[in-house]
């Protein structure tokens, strides 16, 4: 599109600076939206997309910076404030009001009405009207619950037409919707587009963005990457740019990537076709004992979905699981706990410390589960696990009865590790252990498991950043776009290899 | 899926619309009808045992005079719980304010100060709990049990004692009969199906009464639509305090008296009528009509229990037991559409 | 000194304190202790005694807050327990006989635990919201024990019934023996085995705490059921005291007296940590007060508006967020809320 230079830009972010309490979660990002483009915004989690976005739609105020909308100078503080300036947003879980009908959630708040009454008739034709203008032609009467999320995403499109939107942000509106759906929703965004509105799109799949935007803003850490035109950026310095090159000082640390494994025996773990509808497609897995399998793909490809699946924490519908080459069903964690089997999760917070118990009470709550509440665990053998593990992965602070919550992201990290650990597992699933921690945290982590697996511990492990996974495992499964694409020797490549992989191969069959 | 099959999935819609949009529309509507069908099967049930002489115009009538204010009490609970909150100050407010308005005209006051001073008060107790709900992020449940404290100990501080009341305006309100053959209304009853009526308008033709379904369907949901949560959802608590006040004011005309012990427990009957009325606890779906069903449905079991001469102790199990259908039903159904997501 | 401050304990204990010492200056026979026929009376003493139903439910309702649950239900469960009890009392040929009693008291708090098995069940097992579930046994629950005692006040004459409540061991009231024990219980369970610290994982994070292999289910049932059956053995504790069985009176507004003393001992209503110590303060806070409000000449039955501004004033208190934002603009007041709210979403997306 030549034809952005000329046009104004319709929003000015420039400089814009967001802190949460220790986090800078936005660090002096510009910005620049215009009218009749799909501007797509990527990067990879924790990157700051969120955060931009909810700047943007008043959900957050900024510390610094300043946004112009349309030639204004703006300071939104609800999402009410953005809306009457023309900015609507459509987001992953669609927000609007399932118990309503179709064509009150497109109105609502907006009815005509005769004084103070509402007009139900002039309402639902004019819901019908804009739902007709974006090809819909649902009816306006029928409940919202009863349409899938893609329609449902529509309406809210919709709904954004009737606040006469010039800026239309979607963040993520595909991630639960299937190829025909993606279609449908493309086909509405191309419209809008023609009709001169400014759209933001935020999504982790590369093959949309591809399809869909004219520009691409990256952003990492929070920090601005830059801006480009979708022609210039080729699919792979796009995801270089993503994820970034790692700092120096990390490259030189321990490596277990070209240790032999025996996989003459029977593998730790056998997983045959494990799937589960709209979640993730049969996929492949085995672990040697003594091996680190790397799972590799962007956020959203699947990663985490296949890992859950093996550790019981949600429930397959297909596929098979084998232990040591005897079959094994799994259906819940303290199952897999009792199989031997560890899951770290990816999401530190919600799913992994308990924050306010002590360090001491984190580190045995694996084990405590596993013995079951009856028989506690005595004190001293305790106190003997809980001194063993912070001295050997140097929690810090040091003390057992700090509250878990008010340590560091990579002290929480080693925590959770302790946990896996204590309870003396035989596979180690970690999921984006090394995430948004402290350089130093990362190699103390990154050593552990390349000591762990050399005295013969399985470990599954997951991280964005593809060095850590080239470093650490034997065998790299690479994931994209809910399935499994296919596995690579770490030996056999380096990291411009996997990232092509990543960003290309089976492309042709996939679009 | 290509273009050709969006337009497929377009068409099919349009073909099976009449049945589905039916259905889509009124799924909502079923819990109540469900409530309907259960009030009928009471009168028909109550009509064959005792022999043709239940569904008389006398017991009918009786009905809606022996439940008016319960009715009122339903009706601001069904605003409150629409939201997904809940209000168990009502019962207590209903005391309270029944008890300073006897109190009220037996130090001479004029009708015309008493009952929009007790209306009033009921409207403030609720005034209270919705700032503390909203402001302060009070859970419904604690903030309305300090409403019920409050509104209770003020009813004992108004008085130990019941307190007649001889004003002749207020007693109109329960002893004129207009009628017609034999049924008969009060004006204490045209004031319950007035604000039967009054909350039907509001909720369904207003922005407010949109807002009040909005908040209980997805509160995050709303705000994000830019409605203003904060001030509906103080006004459903006020909204149920008034009911409340003027639930007192019935009941004072209906027993002639004031009584601090009044309404001890009402509360869990205005919300057992609710949900037997269709109402889902956990806001967004249900409609006030539905809850003057439930509050008939609890008022049959009653007349019907008094008829058997039975303990009145199965009131409280036979509304516990449909209160526990109907929440299980309900949890199937909120469990069935989590599991179609 | 500031480890004194930042303990728990250190709000309610002060609170406790000085409704002692001010109730010692206006009255200074209120810590008076005499000893008349080997045993204690006093104001303390009745506090002690009187305390007990309340000192049991509040320990159960204690439990099941901590696994972000509430149990509305006690009141009732006391009601059934005390029906049951009694029933049984003045069925049997010879009420007075010991043997009588044991069984009476026991299929009481053997009936109480099946009624804790339900409420669980419905919380634990359909998922039902545990406000809504614990409703259901509230409502019927009385009905129930009216129909138990046919609809009349169940009076009995029974000493070693009567002892439960009234009788004196080793100077003190049995009650308050009971009372103590079950302290004492509670506190041994959660000490020696997991079952308090793994209540605690499930109430700060029902997720983290399945990913780590803990069994929510049983443990947020075995909540209900300790609650019901303390409620159960608070029913006996009270129509003892009153040698009858009251189906409408018994436990009346218990729940609401439960929670609130929960909420003084400093355990959050969102669930999680708790502190039985807390709780065991926060029921004599009640008491006390109660007292205080007697001794005042306000009749008892106007005392709820002394609790009211107790609850407004702790839960406003208690509200970090209100603390925050009424450090702000009070312009800014809904704001402050919503925006904490979305700082710690965006912290948790990270």
């Amino acid at each position: 599109m030549t034809a952005d230079t000329v046009v104004p830009p319709i929003v000015e972010m420039t400089g814009i600076t967001i802190r949460f309490p220790g986090v800078l979660a936005l660090d002096k990002v510009d910005f620049t939206l215009r009218p009749g483009e799909v501007h797509a915004l990527m990067g990879e989690n924790g990157a700051g997309k969120s955060t931009l976005i909810k700047a943007l739609t008043g959900v957050y105020t900024i510390d610094e910076g300043t946004i112009v909308v349309d030639g204004r100078q703006q300071s939104f503080s609800t999402a009410g404030d953005a809306q009457a300036a023309g900015i609507s947003t459509v987001y992953q879980e669609v927000n609007l009001c399932e118990n309503l009908t179709v064509g009150e959630n497109v109105m609502l708040g907006h009815e005509p009405r005769r004084g103070s009454v509402i007009d139900w008739r002039r309402t639902h034709a004019e819901a019908r009207k804009h739902l007709v203008s974006l090809g819909l032609a649902i009816d306006p009467r029928s409940s919202l619950a009863s349409h899938s999320i893609a329609i449902q995403q529509l309406v809210a499109i919709s709904r954004a037409m009737v606040l006469e939107a010039k800026v239309l942000v979607l963040d993520e509106p595909t991630s639960s919707l299937d190829r025909g759906e993606v279609e449908l929703l493309f086909r509405v965004v191309r419209d809008l587009r023609d009709r001169g509105v400014a759209i933001l799109f935020v999504s982790h799949f590369l093959d949309q963005v591809y399809e869909i935007a004219d520009r691409i803003t990256v952003l990492r850490n929070g920090a601005l990457v830059g801006e480009y035109p979708i022609a210039e950026l080729p699919r792979d310095a796009l995801v270089t740019k993503m994820i970034g090159r790692e700092l120096e000082d990390l490259a030189t640390l321990s490596s277990s990537a070209h240790r032999e494994i025996d996989r003459s025996g029977a593998p730790v773990v056998k997983a045959t076709g494990l799937g589960k509808r709209g979640i993730l497609e049969p996929a492949d897995l085995e672990v040697y004992p003594g091996e680190v399998v790397g799972l590799a793909g962007l956020l959203g490809s699947g990663r985490t979905e296949l890992v859950r699946l093996l550790y019981g924490a949600d429930r397959a519908d297909e596929g098979e699981i084998e232990l040591h080459g005897a079959p094994a069903k799994i259906h819940s964690p303290l199952h897999a706990i009792g199989r031997r089997i560890s899951f770290s999760s990816e999401n530190r917070r919600e799913e992994g410390v308990v924050s306010d118990l002590t360090v001491a009470e984190n580190i045995v709550l694996g084990m405590q589960a596993r013995q079951g509440w009856a028989r506690r665990l005595r004190r001293s053998e305790k106190d003997a696990v809980v001194t063993g593990w912070i001295e050997a992965l140097g929690v810090r602070p040091a003390n057992p009865n700090a509250l878990v919550g008010n340590l560091s992201g990579g002290n929480q990290q080693k925590v959770l590790l302790a946990r896996w650990l204590a309870t003396a597992p035989e596979l180690l699933v970690l999921d984006e252990p090394t995430r948004g921690i402290d350089v130093g945290a990362k190699a103390d982590i990154q050593k552990k498991v390349s000591e762990l697996s050399a005295d013969g511990l399985s470990v599954i492990f997951i991280s964005s950043e593809l060095e850590e996974v080239l470093r650490l495992a034997q065998r790299i499964v690479v994931m994209r776009d809910r399935r499994k694409i296919g596995e690579l020797e770490s030996a056999s490549t380096d990291l411009d290899g996997l990232i092509d992989y990543i960003a290309n191969e089976g492309e042709g069959s996939a679009a | 899926m290509t273009a050709t099959a969006v337009r497929d999935e377009t068409t099919k819609e349009s073909r099976t619309m009449k049945v589905e949009s039916f259905l889509g529309r009124h799924a909502a509507l079923m819990p109540t009808f469900a409530a309907l069908a259960i009030l009928l099967l009471l009168f028909a049930g109550a009509e064959a045992f005792l022999r043709g002489d239940f569904i008389t115009p006398r017991n009918i009538s009786a009905l809606l005079l022996d439940n008016a204010y319960l009715l009122v009490l339903a009706v601001g609970m069904t605003f409150v719980i629409l939201t997904g909150g809940i209000d168990l100050s009502v019962g207590s407010v209903m005391a309270f304010t029944g008890i300073l308005g006897a109190k009220l005209l037996a130090d001479g006051l004029p009708v015309v100060i008493a009952v929009p001073a007790i209306i009033l008060g009921g409207a403030l107790i609720g005034l209270v709990i919705g700032v503390l709900v909203q402001y302060f992020n009070v859970q419904p449940f604690i903030a309305s049990l300090a409403g019920l404290f409050l509104a209770r100990g003020l009813a004992f501080v108004v008085s130990l004692s019941s307190i007649k009341v001889e004003e002749p305006a207020i007693l109109w309100l329960q002893s004129t009969r207009i009628t017609v053959g034999s049924w008969y209304i009060t004006p204490t009853g045209i004031i319950a199906l007035l604000a039967v009526a009054v909350a039907a308008f509001v909720l369904h033709l207003t922005r407010f009464g949109r807002t009040v379904y909005a908040i209980g369907g997805s509160e995050s949901s709303a705000r994000l639509m830019g409605l203003n949560v904060a001030r509906t959802k103080v006004a459903v608590y006020v909204i149920s305090g008034l009911c409340a006040g003027l639930a007192g004011l019935i009941l004072t005309a209906y027993s002639g008296a004031g009584y601090p012990r009044n309404g001890i427990g009402t509360e869990l009957d205005a919300i057992a009528a609710v949900v037997i009325g269709g109402t889902l606890l956990t806001g967004g779906r249900g409609y006030v009509v539905g809850s003057m069903v439930g509050v008939f449905v609890y008022g049959t079991i009653k007349t019907i229990i008094s008829f058997m001469g039975a303990e009145q102790s199965w009131m409280q199990i036979i509304v516990g037991a449909l209160l526990l259908l109907f929440i299980v039903v309900q949890r199937a159904i909120v469990a069935r559409s989590e599991g179609r997501r | 000194m500031t480890g004194i401050f930042k303990n728990r304990l250190f709000w309610p204990v002060v609170s406790l304190l000085t409704l002692v010492v001010v109730n010692t200056i206006a009255r200074p026979q209120f810590i008076e202790i005499t000893m008349r026929d080997g045993r204690l009376y006093g104001a303390l003493i009745d506090i002690l005694r009187n305390s007990a139903p309340l000192m049991l439910v509040a320990l159960g309702m204690t439990i099941v807050i901590a696994t972000r649950g509430i149990d509305l239900s006690v009141g009732a469960v006391m009601a059934v327990s005390g029906a049951v009890a009694l029933t049984i009392i003045d069925g049997s040929g010879n009420p007075g006989s010991l043997g009588t009693v044991a069984v009476a008291v026991v299929v009481a708090v053997l009936v109480a635990l099946v009624l804790g098995v339900w409420n669980g069940f419905l919380v634990a097992v359909l998922k039902i919201q545990p406000i809504i579930a614990t409703l259901v046994l509230m409502l019927a629950g009385r009905g129930v024990a009216l129909l138990i005692t046919g609809g009349f006040i169940t009076t009995v004459n029974s000493d070693p019934f009567s002892f439960i409540a009234s009788g004196y061991v080793l100077l003190l009231p049995v009650a308050f023996f009971i009372s103590v024990a079950a302290i004492a219980v509670m506190s041994l369970v959660e000490r020696r085995t997991a079952l308090g610290v793994l209540t605690e994982a499930v109430g700060i994070n029902p997720e983290a705490s399945r990913l780590a292999g803990v069994r929510s289910r049983g443990i947020i049932w075995s909540a209900y059921i300790v609650s019901g059956t303390l409620a159960g053995v608070a029913g006996i504790i009270y129509a003892s005291n009153i040698k009858a069985a009251d189906a409408n009176a018994a436990g009346l507004f218990i729940e609401l007296y439960a929670i609130l003393a929960v909420v003084l001992g400093g355990t959050s209503l969102s669930g999680g940590k708790f502190s039985l110590a807390g709780t065991v303060i926060g029921v004599l806070i009640i008491q006390t007060l109660d007292s205080t409000i007697l001794f005042l000449g306000v009749p008892s039955a106007q005392s709820p508006v002394f609790f009211a501004i107790v609850v407004v004033v702790v839960v406003v208190v208690q509200s970090s967020r209100v603390r925050g934002a009424l450090s702000r603009a009070s312009a800014s007041l809904t704001r402050a809320k919503t925006d904490t709210d979305d700082r710690e979403k965006a912290e948790v997306a990270r």
